[in-house]
């Protein structure tokens, strides 16, 4: 299987770099720093192939901070909000789209 | 229940020693993850979309009330209150931390449960028959040659690095509630024509991207050449499965390719010089494992006690209960009955720790302390005295899993979709909770009769849409869900694969076409008790299509 470093990106929109935090799996998103946020609106935001593999790269070797990094699109609203790109992050972003069973009261 | 000995407890708790210090390494970064991830599968930790997932094997789906009340423990301390009940008889716990990982396993092991054969390219949990050991129309327990298998496929070193998965079912009843036809390897106990019991072995059977029903390359195999026959199938195809393709990697690709019969000469000249050899089961040995199933110590009664009678004339949504979810047993004065883990609006099998825990004490109360998981996603209790019934349908009416609709158009058969899945295409779970809503009408469901709903979020076809009587399938078109529409799949002894309707239809219509489905065979069955499957066998696909399409 081809690792994400040597996969060719093809960006056609702005994209964040994401994974899984190793403790808990928590869904994490790469910030300019080098570090991990759980919050969207904190990550890098990048729109270029070189910026976002530069970023992946950095995010792929800090195995120990968070698991499975890769390149996910965001959409930004015109006041700046950052927003998943599609329903897969929307879903990994916001959690499942259904009530959780201990919370139905049953 | 089984009973475990010295053996398999140490085995467990070095295996929780192990994960123990395999997972520290991993958090000190001494492991990365690519060494990591294969030891973490071959206990049953998945990443999934949010958060690590605990699968916990239940072998051929048997549980005692006291690893019930553990599963809802490790609910309730180290995940968000409930469980996942699975497809394979498993269990699931979505949110569990990868550092309190080897806390839970060692809580678990307490119990006799772990997560080996749950994830990897290994055979996986042997799954069976939920009402093994009481269903009037078996001829023995599977759970026996169950339990054998398990014990030859636990950590086998020659079969922890198949090409792939690897899934084994048995049944001993006439009536197939194990799939077996849609496994890897299927064996159905049955008596020839000079009465012995022996095994039909079917192979290659599969659903995932490319489905197969099973095919027979065995009509009889005697009992003492159970292991040595599965092995020989084991090394056969882990010489010849494909490896350079994870598409075509299952035994199903293998026996398709090479058909049936060349397969089966394979299998036969590998089996012959190991077929007396240590693998031959003496029948003290089979003794001495069917000798560790106890049975409960049942009381003489007779059926349809007074009390029962009386209560059923009584209360009629007791008597809809009665109907629905309780089965005959095969001693007089008991019955069989199943929990359904599909209320209202609610996602197919999940059970709250309160829940497990509730029928972990109606277990011990009613069951003789035991509890079974069906691969439909619901419990059963196996041994309930028929005089107990009244009482035990309050209880469990109370905690929510005594709704009348075992088998019928919202006992919805469902994988867990896109809400928690890293594989999956399109969501699941709403799909199955829209449905349970728009068919809430217990009347109508009825007058519906057998139905089996099965959804699955991607190809890989965990919630078995291909044998749905309606399938449903999730696919991704431009970023927006779809889902396939299938009729007429099953997955018992006439297992069938179900016909494509047509085109994908929007997220949004599914429960929509669902309908329509069900007002055309309102329409076009024969008969009130000509079921489902039945119309379309009679009628075929194209009137469901037409007035599915017909307004689309």
């Amino acid at each position: 299987m081809t690792s994400p470093l040597q996969q060719k990106l093809k960006i056609t929109g702005p994209v964040v770099i994401t994974a899984n935090r190793l403790g808990d799996g928590a869904v994490v998103y790469r910030t300019l720093d080098g570090g991990w946020t759980t919050r969207l609106g904190e990550a890098a935001v990048v729109s270029t192939a070189p910026a976002a593999s530069e970023l992946l790269t950095a995010a792929t070797a800090d195995d120990i901070g968070a698991v499975g990094a890769y390149v996910a699109p965001v959409r930004l609203e015109p006041d700046g909000t950052v927003r998943p790109g599609n329903l897969r992050e929307i879903i990994r972003h916001a959690g499942p789209t259904i009530a959780l069973p201990a919370s139905l009261g049953l | 229940m089984y009973l475990y000995d010295d053996f398999d407890r140490t085995l467990v708790a070095e295996r929780v020693a192990e994960f123990r210090d395999q997972v520290a390494r991993r958090l000190s970064g001494e492991l990365t993850e690519e060494e990591f991830k294969p030891l973490r599968l071959m206990n049953g930790v998945y990443l999934q979309l949010h958060a690590y997932m605990l699968r916990i094997a239940i072998p051929y789906g048997t549980l005692s009330a006291d690893q019930l009340r553990m599963l809802a423990h490790v609910a309730r301390r180290y995940d968000r209150n409930y469980g996942h009940f699975t497809t394979r008889q498993n269990i699931q716990f979505n949110w569990i931390k990868l550092a309190e990982l080897p806390d839970a396993m060692a809580d678990l092991a307490r119990a006799g449960l772990h997560g080996m054969q749950t994830s990897g390219n290994c055979v996986r949990n042997i799954t069976t028959d939920q009402w093994a050991g009481v269903a009037p129309d078996e001829i023995e327990d599977p759970r026996i040659w169950a339990e054998l298998l398990r014990q030859l496929t636990t950590l086998h070193p020659e079969f922890s690095f198949l090409p792939r998965k690897f899934k084994i079912a048995v049944t001993a009843a006439a009536h197939d509630r194990a799939a077996v036809r849609v496994h890897d390897i299927g064996l159905r106990l049955h008596r020839n024509g000079a009465g012995e019991a022996g095994f039909e072995v079917i192979v290659g059977g599969g659903l995932g991207r490319t489905p197969f029903v099973g095919k027979t390359i065995k009509p009889f195999l005697p009992k003492r050449d159970l292991l040595s026959y599965v092995e020989a199938i084991l090394r056969v195809y882990n010489q010849f499965g494909r490896r350079d393709n994870i598409y075509k990697a299952r035994i199903k690709i293998l026996v398709h390719d090479l058909g049936a019969e060349a397969f089966a000469k394979e299998v036969e000249a590998e089996w012959q010089p190991i077929k007396d050899g240590a693998l031959a089961l003496d029948p003290a040995v089979i003794a001495d494992v069917a000798a560790r199933f106890r049975y409960p110590d049942y009381a003489a009664l007779d059926d349809n006690p007074p009390e029962l009678a009386k209560a059923r004339a009584g209360d009629r949504r007791f008597a809809h209960w009665l109907d629905n979810s309780v089965a005959n047993h095969k001693l007089a004065g008991y019955a069989i009955v199943t929990l359904s883990l599909k209320p209202e609006g609610a996602p197919p099998g999940d059970a709250t720790a309160e829940q497990m825990d509730a029928i972990a004490d109606l277990a011990d109360r009613y069951s003789f302390g035991e509890i079974r998981v069906g691969h439909e996603q619901n419990l059963v209790l196996p041994h309930v005295a028929q005089r107990d019934l009244p009482a035990l349908w309050r209880a469990l009416d109370k905690i929510g899993v005594a709704t009348p609709n075992i088998g019928l158009v919202t006992d919805i058969i469902s994988c867990p979709g896109l809400d928690y899945c890293s594989l999956a295409n399109t969501r699941s779970i709403p799909v199955a909770q829209e449905l349970t809503r728009r068919f809430r009408d217990l009347d109508l469901a009825r007058d519906l009769g057998r139905l089996h709903i099965n959804i699955s979020g991607c190809i890989n076809a965990c919630g078995h849409h291909h044998v749905g009587h309606i399938g449903l399938l999730g696919v991704e078109k431009n970023g927006e869900e779809y889902f396939q529409v299938t009729i007429g799949g099953r997955a018992d002894e006439n297992a069938e694969l179900g016909a494509l309707l047509g085109p994908a239809v929007p997220y949004g219509e599914v429960a929509d076409v669902v309908e329509d489905v069900v007002a055309a065979y309102l329409e076009l069955r024969a008969r009130p008790d000509e079921i489902f499957l039945e119309t379309v066998k009679r009628v075929g696909v194209e009137p469901f299509k037409e007035r599915v399409y017909a307004a689309r």
